[in-house]
């Protein structure tokens, strides 16, 4: 098994204009399928990130200057990532399609962690 | 759904907004109604996109609260809104979250319908802001429940707005000598939701459902303060639960709506019937009778009742004579003429159709026709029943009232 993360990316505004009956009912799906995978064994970690406070660092001259962002203009941001265990990547993708995000128009990214095992 | 998922309890999303507007409202006045309506939807989104991650929090009623408040705060800050000085504190004091104060949030809940219920706003209007802000719905359930265009309820709610930012409308329950004309208004828009609920037989029907769970959980609400509990009150839920309760056996399995006569009345819900009979007997309580007391009376009278056959229809004939000496209505003259063809037989019933027969709005009410129709069936007047009934089709009326029609007329021509 590898360690694969599965980059949610979304717009915090997709809700603006959805009911309360809506959102409970697109809650429940997620937490489904987090439950889901929990059960199965294959998640590691997840965390969600904040949407308001990013720091982007690069070099500029001979410093470095601190923006604040991307997010704040950027209409997508990094929500969360989970971490999960799987097969190959064709497993990875697998799981990542039955989570509800990118059938509600998010959109997910899957990276295999590379484990620097030597080869 | 997997019994292992952490299931939040049904409706909480919906019924916590409600709340959460109504604190919010408290604190930031109503003139910043828009601010609290948008913070409320924040604090929903944000919780879906972040317990996914970790679960459910233990008290998610709180968390809500307290993200709702923090937003709003937030963006009174950025805008360097004034808002109504006492309130500043109240802001400012936005601390450790605290478990909502139940006492509190049901003041507030109240607060909330009574501004929903401004007499000074059309009802329809009331009764779409009722359902929006106290109730949690969205346009499009309004719309769904009602079978009216979404941007004709958006804008309803605009104006509902307007008229509050603008008239700085108070945020309060009214006290003293206000307080029964306010109450009158909350009770007349609590009716208007669950009949535009009952009886718009267009519309989702599962949506319209809880617009009258809805129209009796607000005005359970209302008996628990104990200066609004009066008596009309419990006689508006006796009708609500009295009504609601025959629900299940409204409509057949292809969802054609089926008569008193028809109903197989072991669908009947029975909490929901014991419930109005609770409610009928603190309604008797005061010396004031309303129509919501006779109407609660008449449907009492149905609930009651074994069989159809086993309807106390000259105790019904008493109450709608008294309906229509108290609150003359050409609706409830026909209710009338058809609990006293039961009683007198279908020639007086029909004798006291032909007497209300110059009312314009009845002309053109399709139920009329069928009523007439039903009673000339009864007596053998096949050829004019059938005239009736193709003159109620002609009608407007909604898509199940005339499969009701076309079905009694198919019959009829069917018979040699």
């Amino acid at each position: 098994m590898a360690k694969f993360m599965l980059i949610l990316h979304d717009d915090p505004s997709t809700y603006r204009d959805v009911t309360p009956a809506q959102m409970q009912e697109i809650l429940q799906q997620y937490l489904a399928w987090t439950e889901r995978i929990t059960k199965e064994g294959r998640l590691v970690h997840c965390e969600k990130l904040r949407d308001e406070g990013g720091r982007r660092i690069r070099k500029q001259g001979a410093g470095l200057v601190v923006v604040d962002g991307p997010y704040a203009e950027a209409k997508e941001v990094v929500g969360g990532y989970y971490m999960i265990e799987a097969k190959g990547y064709a497993d990875a993708v697998e799981v990542a399609k039955t989570c509800p995000h990118a059938h509600l128009g998010g959109t997910i990214d899957v990276r295999e962690v590379d484990e620097l095992t030597g080869s | 759904m997997n019994a292992d998922v952490p299931e939040l309890v049904a409706d909480l999303f919906r019924h916590e907004s409600g709340r959460i507007l109504g604190a919010l409202v408290r604190l930031l006045g109503t003139k910043n109604l828009a601010l609290a309506e948008d913070a409320v939807q924040e604090a929903l989104a944000r919780a879906l996109r972040t317990w996914p991650f970790h679960g459910v929090p233990d008290r998610p009623a709180a968390w809500l609260h307290r993200v709702a408040r923090n937003h709003a705060l937030d963006e009174t800050r950025k805008a360097r809104r004034v808002l109504p000085t006492a309130d500043q504190d109240a802001l400012a004091d936005a601390g450790p979250p605290a478990e909502p104060d139940p006492d509190r949030v049901a003041d507030d809940a109240l607060r909330l319908l009574f501004l929903c219920s401004h007499p000074a706003l059309p009802l329809e209007a009331r009764v779409a802001f009722t359902l929006k802000s106290a109730c949690g719905f969205g346009v499009p359930e309004i719309a769904r429940a009602f079978l009216v265009a979404e941007p004709t309820v958006a804008q309803r709610l605009v104006r509902v707005k307007r008229f509050v930012a603008e008239h700085s409308v108070r945020f309060e329950v009214p006290s003293g000598a206000e307080l029964v004309p306010r109450l009158d208004a909350v009770l007349l828009v609590l009716y208007a939701m669950f009949n535009a609920g009952y009886t718009a037989h267009e519309g989702e029907a599962l949506v319209r459902f809880d617009v009258l769970h809805e129209a009796i959980r607000l005005g359970e609400e209302i008996t628990r303060s104990p200066a609004l509990a009066r008596p009309k009150v419990h006689a508006l839920l006796a009708l609500f639960c009295l009504q609601a309760a025959r629900w299940p056996a409204r409509s057949d399995d292809a969802g054609d709506l089926l008569t008193l006569e028809e109903q197989d009345r072991r669908l009947w819900d029975g909490a929901a019937i014991a419930r109005g009979f609770w409610h009928l007997e603190r309604a008797g309580h005061g010396d004031e009778i309303t129509s919501w007391h006779l109407e609660a009376a008449i449907a009492s009278c149905h609930a009651r009742a074994a069989t159809f056959a086993a309807t106390d229809w000259s105790t019904i004939l008493g109450l709608y004579d008294r309906l229509l000496a108290r609150w003359p209505s050409s609706i409830v003259a026909l209710n009338r003429a058809v609990a006293l063809a039961h009683v007198a037989g279908p020639e007086a019933g029909l004798a006291a159709c032909d007497e209300i027969a110059g009312v314009p709005e009845l002309q053109s009410y399709a139920l009329w026709h069928a009523v007439r129709a039903e009673l000339r069936i009864r007596l053998g007047l096949r050829d004019a029943a059938a005239a009736d009934l193709r003159g109620a089709m002609a009608l407007p009326c909604s898509a199940p009232e005339r499969a009701f029609l076309a079905k009694k007329l198919a019959r009829l021509e069917a018979v040699p």
